[in-house]
Order: structure tokens, then C-alpha cells, then sequence
């Protein structure tokens, strides 16, 4: 549970979780071993297309949410269930201690339910001085220990078995020995005479199957079973979001769940309740049950139409598994309750914007969530959305005001941006970095050079250097993004070099500006829509057969950031889809379009790591052209581990959590160290500016640059 | 014939891949005496309820000593199934029930059980368990055992569906369950334990038709 009040508060706690050794490497090793189980249980399936049918199955029950309901309730009171309905957490709670209270429980077992943490179920209970005790094994060592999960499905996944050791050695008042074999054994013995015991079982729902008033439950433990059998009481609490009208739409998800949670084809147990079942416990042989379902927020939320895909996540925790500041962090730093990417928007919805302020600003924008969601939900525009609204309702920051309306002038940008040059010179001791920055500005930041403003911008150059082509085949707009046009201009002038080669006629047009992602990770909601209007108008779409640019993050922006921006300027519909579909990385354009090989380059056998960029592995797809060029131009391509994971840039990221930046960064370089590789190559100027900063910084000697300028090297 | 061999063998080989044991038989009679034989191999170490070997709690401790010899459960074989295989354990001096599961909450030895049918798959035997006597005997027992009939393999879970369907909606209350290999956690340290709360073992008895 997130607890942090204010942004350094949270970036303490951070540096809590950065210190914690046991963490980090059972982070690490769950980060790289998922991946890998997650891939052999969508072997041989289409996994896209089981995606989207959880998605389109997800989006209609939300749309109908008080119908299934409805239908629900009527089926399963038919068949001898009491259905309730609670408007919120507090709610849900007091329908829950008044069952007990009624049917005289004492004591209560649990499965676990991340619903019941919602609404922090056991705290009311225990408040009626009830006996509740979690039976997952998870739940009941963090039970045990008063904590809040850090993972959805593995609740205790920061804990170590010593921990787990002593602990157990607590409760049974017996020493136990260090194996988790034995201690799984003492949870099962401990934990049996309590079922044997208890007079009601509280379960979740995965699902509520409207038809036929059916509960389904996915265990792997089978305590959810003894839960829902052996007390002569059962209370399922169920978010609204679980309705589902048919067994078939249950099954779509089932498929899905399972693979994307634990890397397994389906767990141990799926139980189908259906009304209330014998119970030779209860006076009559018949179970006495209830199902409370949760609103929350969550018909307002269905309605919205944005954030009505919130309602298809399944919980499988994939989101988490995959995110690479979770995998820093834990789960205790990444979310209130709900973990992950997801925990951050439900932390915003369920639990309020005072909870949501500061952990929705731990956000890299890398998209690996996105690429892996059970239900396709586009996680981080929602969180960028969050923020946005956040900063509308409390205000903006000073930094994220100024920069929006900065950006909002380009002429103002572009001569602050010239000015820079001029004011750096004291700090780069003539070298293209950053060299004695004022400590003010470099405290926590030390662990990268940071680039000076070069010389002269690109587009300053442009008339100068521009080839005159003539009948050229294909004509190309370039946008450069201020990264490439300010700092790094020798990039844009490679991918002309290249290009040129190919007899490719070039424009710049004059006007663009900065792509305006960096404004929208700070929220400024009106810079994002200016800029993007503004770039979109500065470009003649019509005229050219592509617009190409270096940077994988603005070719992202532009191509699917753009059209959602501009979704509520009617003026704009038109041309910004003609933009977007113009829209090109240098990578793809060079190999598919020019289709350059092997033939087009004279090679020095150089050996190159490749790293794979956010917004071009998963922003864009674009995953083999680039490692298929570094190998056309006689290099040798070096495959370096985790090559798609997050270089901890994320632009305006790093700047706000720096340590959390470092960490990231000495990962790359590792696993680009380690390859044997003396170049490192990528698609993105803001990747460079962090792996070279770092590179130059460890003085590995890893020469850093973009692909462009290794192909331009090598051309024949 | 050869499209139930076909499917036998993926369920076999997905079945095994989660921790089931499968093995293939004539008829029910092979099934029982397998069962029994299971039961009579059992180590004298596992005749203890699974964890009695560990250092417990007064309460747990307690529970412990409620079992006194071996006991398989079969609720759901029809009166003469059940006939003729409580006959079978009497003579090997194992005790049979098929009721009053509540009083061996602390464990019985074997659980065995028709199963309705599965799913290839993911290895899946689907089981009907709405007598609360048969979900218990699947649940405490530390060996469970699923009888199924290569015919009644299906290919996947929406081959399956229609037949579901037909379990859980009948109009009064179901209980009905997918087991899929045996009670699992990784919750301590991501390491695979089998048995934290359900069977240790889940043998899948597959019998020709």
C-alpha cells in the first residue's frame, strides 16, 4: 500500500525499494523468467486475436452492465442465492459484517479476492471482533505479517522464505526449518483446522456468468474450494466488471488468464458455482449464500468513454510482470491496493486523486504493459490522461506551465534553444557534453553525461546541405524532433546521406516544432493539442509519399498519439489521418521501402548491439527491420538480453526519478557490455542521449549512436 | 477411433506436463484394482496426513492423530460400482466410504471418482461436484483420482462448452469443476510446491470404451 504523500516522500520510499537486495533480485529473476513462460503458452495460438475477443466480450458486458446484473440476480435468486448490490467500499463491508452478524459466524476463512482489499473487508470485520484468516498461502503470510499484497496474483513476492520461516515459526511456536517445501506443508496443516472451524467462507468472483447465476473462481491452491464448501455460510464479493452474460464469454477470458498471469494454460482449479449448494454444515444441508456485487465507481466508470476499457482487465497482474519500474520498485510503490500499470488508474478511480497523485508520475511510458494486456487495454494514454486531469483539477506544475507554453511558441523554443548554446559554454569544457553543471542541477543526476547543444541546429543547416535531386521516385518530408535538430543534427544529416544514396528528394518544412510528447508526460493537455496542430499544419501531407523521421518516440507521437489528440477538432479529422499515415520510422523506411541490403553497404565486420526502442518495438512493431540493416551493412550484429526493455529514459521520466533512471540504464549497459559489442546502435535520439551519457560516464568506450549514422559509414 | 487416440494422447501428454499422473486401462475393474494398488504402496511415512511430519501448531497437532488407518473415498460410482469395489478394499483391509466426508477432514488416502468428461487441451478433467461428498473426497483426499473415458475427451474448452453449459444451468444449484493437475503455489520465492491445500497427487485413470 502506497502511503506517500508528496512526490520526494514517494521518491524516498523508492529508494527504500532500490535498497532492498532481496527485492531487486527477486525482481530481476521473476522480470526475465516470465517473459519466457508467458511466450511458451501462447506458443502455437493467436495470441492478438484471443486479445482482442476479451476485449470486444469485456466491452459489451460493460456496455450492459445493469442488465446482466439484473439478469443475474434473477437467475441466481432462483436457485436459492441472496444477491446484493453495494454503491461503494463501505457499503460492500457493512452488507458482510450484517450476513455474519446474522447467521451468528464466528470465525471466517478467505480465498483471495483483490475485491475484499478494495474495500479492506478484513479491517470491518475484525472490527465485529471476528476471526477472519486468508487461506491462499500468499494472502495469509501478508495476513500475518499486516501488510497490503505487492502482486495480484503472487501476493508476497517481496518475501523471502527466511521470512516466511520465521514468521511461521511465530504462529505454530515451533522453530521451522528454511524449506519452502516444508513450510507449504506447515501452511497446509496450520491452515486445514480452520476450515474444519469456520462458520462462513468469503470468496471473490472471476467471473458471473448472467445466464445461469454462476460464479467462476480460478485457484491454483484449491482453498477456494474448501472456502466455498466446507463453512455453512459463503459471501462472494464480485466488482460489477466480472458480469459476463454467457459461459462462452467466461471461456474467451479463461483462455487468456491463466497464460498471461502465471505463464500457465489454465490453474489447478476453475470452480462454477451455481446458486446454493448442499451443505451438510448448515441446519437445512443447504449452503446459505450471498453474492455482493461492487459498484465503486465502476457503472460511472463503464459509461466513460475513454476509461470504459478499465473494465476489461481480468487482474491477471501481467501488467506488473512486464514493467520495468514494478520490477525496481515492488508493489508496494506501485499502486495503493490494485498493482501495476492497472493499480495506478484503479488507485485514481477506487481509492482517489490524493492516493493517485504521486505513484501515477512512476510512469516511464515504455508501453510493455500495453503490448501484453489480457484485454488490450491502452494503459499508458490512460495514465498520461490521469495526469492530465490531475493537473487540471489541482493545477499544473511550474516547470510542465512554462515548458507548455514555451512550446506553444515555436520561435521562442527554437531561439532559447539557440540561446542554449551560447549559456553552456562555461560547463562543457569544450566537449559535446555537459561537463560541470551546478550541483543543483546534477544532485541524483551524476550518472550520465548530458549532451551539449551542438553548434549549429539542423535546421540552420538545411538550405546548405540539402541534395538537388531530380526526378526522384519518392519525395519525403523529414521531421526532425528538437532532440535531432538541436543536440544531435550529424544524426538528421546521416539519414540524408542515406537517403540521398537512394535518389530520394527531401523538404524540412520550416515550421515544425517539438513532436509534444514531452508535454503531454507533464500534463499539459492544451500544448499537447497546440503542438500537434501545429506540426500537423507545418507539413503539406499530400505532397509527399512519406514523412519520415530519426526519433522512434516522435515517429509514435505522430502516427498514433496525433490522431487520439486531435479526436475533438472537427477542422483537424481529415488531416491528421492523411499525416499519420504518412508518418515512417528511418528503419523501416530504408528496409522496406528504399529495400537497401547487404549490396548498398561495405561492411568493416564492426560488431553491434541493438537497442530496441519503446516506441519502436512496441509503439510502432517494428521489431526485425532494424537488426536485419545492422546486419545489410556488413556488421556484426550482436543480440544483447532484454534488448526490448526500457533504456530509463522516458524523456521527462528521468528527470523526475533519477535513481530509478540509473537503474535502468546500468541494466542496458550491462547486457550491452556483456555481448562484446564496441557500438551500440538504436532508433531514438532520446535512448542515445541516456545509453551514450551512460556509456561516457562508465568510460566503457561503447561507442553510442543512431542507425542512420552506422549505415551512412557504410555506405559503398 | 484414431481422433480419440489423437486426443488421448494430447491429453495425456498436456496432463502430465502439469503434474498428473496418466495411465491407460481396460475397464473399470483395472481401475479399481489400480487404485488399490496405489493405496497399498503408499509409504509408511505417507500414511501420515501430509504435514503431521512437520513441527506444528497444538491446534493442527491435534488434528493429526484423527486418522488411524487408510481410508479411500469413492461418492459417486453407482451402487453396484460401489459394491463391488468396497468388496475390493475389504479384502485388502483398506477402509471404503462414500459419505460422512466431514468427519475425515484432516485427510483421507484416495478420492475416486468418475470424471464427465475433459478437455485435451489443457489437460482438464471436468467433474460435476455438486454432492458435497464427492467435492470433498476431490478435496482432502491426498490422491485423487479421476476416471474418464477416451470418448468423453474433448478438444478444447469450447468443444466442451455445450456439455458445460449443460452441468452448470439446470436450474437448480451446481457445483462444477475444471482440475487440472494437482493442488499448486509458487507463493514463497516463485517455487513450485504441490499439495498446499488440495491432493498431492491427481491420477487421471483413462479406460477404453
Amino acid at each position: 500500500m502506497q502511503t506517500a504523500k508528496t512526490l520526494k516522500e514517494y521518491r524516498k520510499e523508492l529508494r527504500e525499494s532500490l535498497d532492498n537486495e532481496f527485492l531487486r533480485e527477486a525482481m530481476d529473476k521473476f522480470a526475465t523468467a516470465y517473459p519466457v513462460s508467458r511466450a511458451n503458452a501462447f506458443r502455437g495460438l493467436d495470441e492478438k486475436a484471443m486479445i482482442a475477443e476479451v476485449a470486444d466480450a469485456k466491452d459489451a458486458a460493460a456496455r450492459n452492465m445493469d442488465g446482466l446484473f439484473a439478469q443475474f440476480k434473477a437467475e441466481a435468486e432462483k436457485r436459492g442465492v441472496k444477491v446484493h448490490m453495494a454503491k461503494d467500499a463501505a457499503e460492500a463491508n457493512e452488507i458482510i459484517a450484517r450476513i455474519a452478524k446474522n447467521a451468528n459466524c464466528k470465525k471466517i476463512v478467505k480465498s483471495k479476492s483483490m475485491t475484499a482489499e478494495e474495500t479492506l473487508l478484513n479491517h470491518r470485520l475484525e472490527e465485529d471482533g471476528l476471526d477472519v484468516i486468508e487461506t491462499d498461502l500468499g494472502e495469509w503470510i501478508i495476513q500475518l505479517r499486516h501488510e497490503g499484497p505487492t502482486h495480484m496474483v503472487m501476493p508476497a513476492i517481496h518475501l523471502s522464505r527466511y521470512q516466511v520461516a520465521d514468521l511461521f515459526s511465530e504462529v505454530t511456536k515451533q522453530k521451522q526449518e528454511v524449506d519452502i517445501q516444508r513450510l507449504v506443508k506447515v501452511a497446509r496443516r496450520e491452515l486445514r483446522q480452520h476450515f474444519a472451524t469456520a462458520d462462513m467462507g468469503i470468496s471473490g468472483a472471476n467471473f458471473a456468468i448472467a445466464e445461469s447465476g454462476t460464479i467462476g473462481l480460478v485457484t491454483n491452491e484449491g482453498n477456494a474450494r474448501l472456502v466455498t464448501t466446507l463453512p455453512r455460510v459463503h459471501v462472494a464479493l464480485c466488482g460489477l466488471d466480472k458480469l459476463t452474460p454467457s459461459l462462452n464469454d467466461a471461456l474467451k477470458s479463461l483462455r487468456v488468464l491463466p497464460r498471461n498471469a502465471t505463464g500457465q494454460a489454465i490453474t489447478s482449479y476453475v470452480t462454477w458455482i451455481t446458486g446454493a449448494n448442499e451443505c451438510k454444515a448448515a441446519a437445512d444441508e443447504k449452503k446459505e449464500m450471498h453474492i455482493v456485487f461492487l459498484d465503486n465507481g465502476r457503472r460511472a466508470l463503464a459509461q466513460d468513454p475513454l476509461f470504459s476499457q478499465v473494465m476489461r482487465c481480468v487482474r491477471c497482474g501481467a501488467c506488473a510482470n512486464v514493467c520495468p519500474v514494478y520490477r525496481l520498485v515492488g508493489g508496494h510503490k506501485m499502486g495503493h491496493i490494485y498493482i501495476g500499470a492497472i493499480g495506478l488508474i484503479l488507485t485514481y478511480f477506487f481509492h482517489g486523486k490524493d492516493k493517485a497523485r504521486n505513484l501515477v508520475q512512476n510512469c516511464i511510458n515504455c508501453e510493455a504493459c500495453k503490448s501484453i494486456c489480457a484485454g488490450g487495454i491502452d494503459l499508458p494514454r490512460l495514465i498520461k490522461e490521469i495526469r492530465a486531469r490531475l493537473s487540471e483539477e489541482d493545477g499544473a506544475p511550474v516547470e510542465a506551465t512554462l515548458l507548455g507554453k514555451v512550446l506553444k511558441n515555436r520561435k521562442l523554443f527554437h531561439t532559447l534553444l539557440r540561446f542554449g548554446k551560447y549559456a553552456q559554454k562555461p560547463v562543457t569544457g569544450g566537449t559535446p557534453y555537459l561537463r560541470h553543471l551546478p550541483q543543483m542541477f546534477m544532485k541524483d543526476h551524476g550518472f550520465r553525461a548530458l549532451p551539449a547543444i551542438a553548434d549549429k541546429a539542423f535546421r540552420d543547416e538545411w538550405e546548405t546541405i540539402r541534395p538537388r535531386v531530380s526526378g526522384a521516385k519518392l519525395r519525403v518530408a523529414l521531421f526532425s524532433g528538437c532532440v535531432q535538430d538541436f543536440v544531435y543534427p550529424e544524426q538528421m544529416k546521416a539519414a540524408v546521406k542515406v537517403l540521398a544514396s537512394k535518389g530520394v528528394e527531401m523538404d524540412f518544412p520550416m515550421d515544425q516544432s517539438c513532436c509534444g510528447l514531452p508535454v503531454q508526460m507533464m500534463a499539459e493537455r492544451q500544448a499537447t493539442i497546440d503542438v500537434a496542430r501545429q506540426n500537423v499544419m507545418a507539413f503539406d501531407a499530400a505532397k509527399y509519399d512519406y514523412i519520415l523521421t530519426l526519433c522512434a518516440s516522435c515517429a509514435s507521437h505522430l502516427k498514433e498519439g496525433y490522431p487520439n489528440i486531435l479526436a475533438g477538432q472537427p477542422d483537424m479529422t481529415g488531416k491528421v489521418k492523411l499525416f499519420a499515415s504518412k508518418v515512417i520510422d528511418f528503419s523501416s523506411f530504408v528496409h522496406d521501402v528504399l529495400g537497401m541490403t547487404a549490396d548498398d553497404f561495405k561492411g568493416k565486420g564492426e560488431k553491434v548491439a541493438y537497442h530496441s526502442s519503446c516506441h519502436l518495438c512496441r509503439g510502432l512493431g517494428v521489431v526485425e527491420q532494424p537488426r536485419a540493416l545492422i546486419a545489410s551493412s556488413g556488421s556484426e550484429y550482436c543480440p544483447a538480453q532484454e534488448e526490448a526493455v526500457c533504456c530509463g529514459f522516458g524523456g521527462t521520466f528521468s528527470m523526475k526519478f533519477p535513481e530509478l533512471s540509473k537503474e535502468l540504464l546500468d541494466k542496458k549497459l550491462n547486457n550491452a557490455e556483456a555481448t562484446g559489442a564496441t557500438r551500440m546502435v538504436a532508433d531514438c535520439p532520446g535512448c542515445i542521449m541516456q545509453i551514450r551519457g551512460g556509456a561516457e560516464k562508465r568510460g566503457n568506450r561503447m561507442k553510442v549512436g543512431h542507425i542512420a549514422e552506422l549505415l551512412a559509414e557504410n555506405l559503398k | 477411433m484414431s481422433a480419440t487416440n489423437d486426443l488421448a494422447r494430447l491429453m495425456r501428454e498436456k496432463a502430465e506436463a502439469v503434474g498428473a499422473t496418466v495411465v491407460e486401462l481396460k475397464d473399470l475393474k483395472e481401475a479399481f484394482a489400480y487404485a488399490l494398488d496405489v493405496c497399498d504402496k503408499k509409504e509408511a511415512c505417507q500414511l501420515l496426513v501430509s504435514g503431521c511430519e512437520e513441527k506444528l501448531s497444538d491446534k493442527a497437532e491435534a488434528l493429526c492423530e484423527t486418522k488411524q488407518e487408510k481410508v479411500v473415498a469413492a461418492p459417486n460410482l453407482s451402487e453396484e460400482e460401489y459394491a463391488a469395489f468396497s468388496a475390493l478394499c475389504a479384502e485388502r483391509g483398506i477402509k471404503c466410504i462414500r459419505e460422512g466426508l466431514r468427519a475425515h477432514l484432516a485427510g483421507i488416502d484416495i478420492g475416486v471418482a468418475h470424471a464427465d468428461m475433459a478437455i485435451a487441451e489443457t489437460g482438464t478433467c471436468v467433474i460435476d461436484s455438486t454432492s458435497e461428498e464427492l467435492r470433498l473426497s476431490s478435496m482432502i483426499s491426498e490422491i485423487h483420482m479421476a476416471i474418464l473415458p477416451k470418448s468423453r475427451i474433448k478438444a478444447t474448452a469450447f468443444d466442451a462448452e455445450r456439455e458445460v453449459n449443460a452441468l452448470i444451468n439446470t436450474g437448480t444449484p451446481r457445483y462444477t469443476a475444471f482440475v487440472t493437475g494437482p493442488s499448486r503455489t509458487a507463493d514463497i520465492e516463485r517455487v513450485l510446491a504441490i499439495g498446499v491445500h488440495g491432493p498431492l497427487e491427481l491420477h487421471i485413470l483413462m479406460l477404453e470404451d
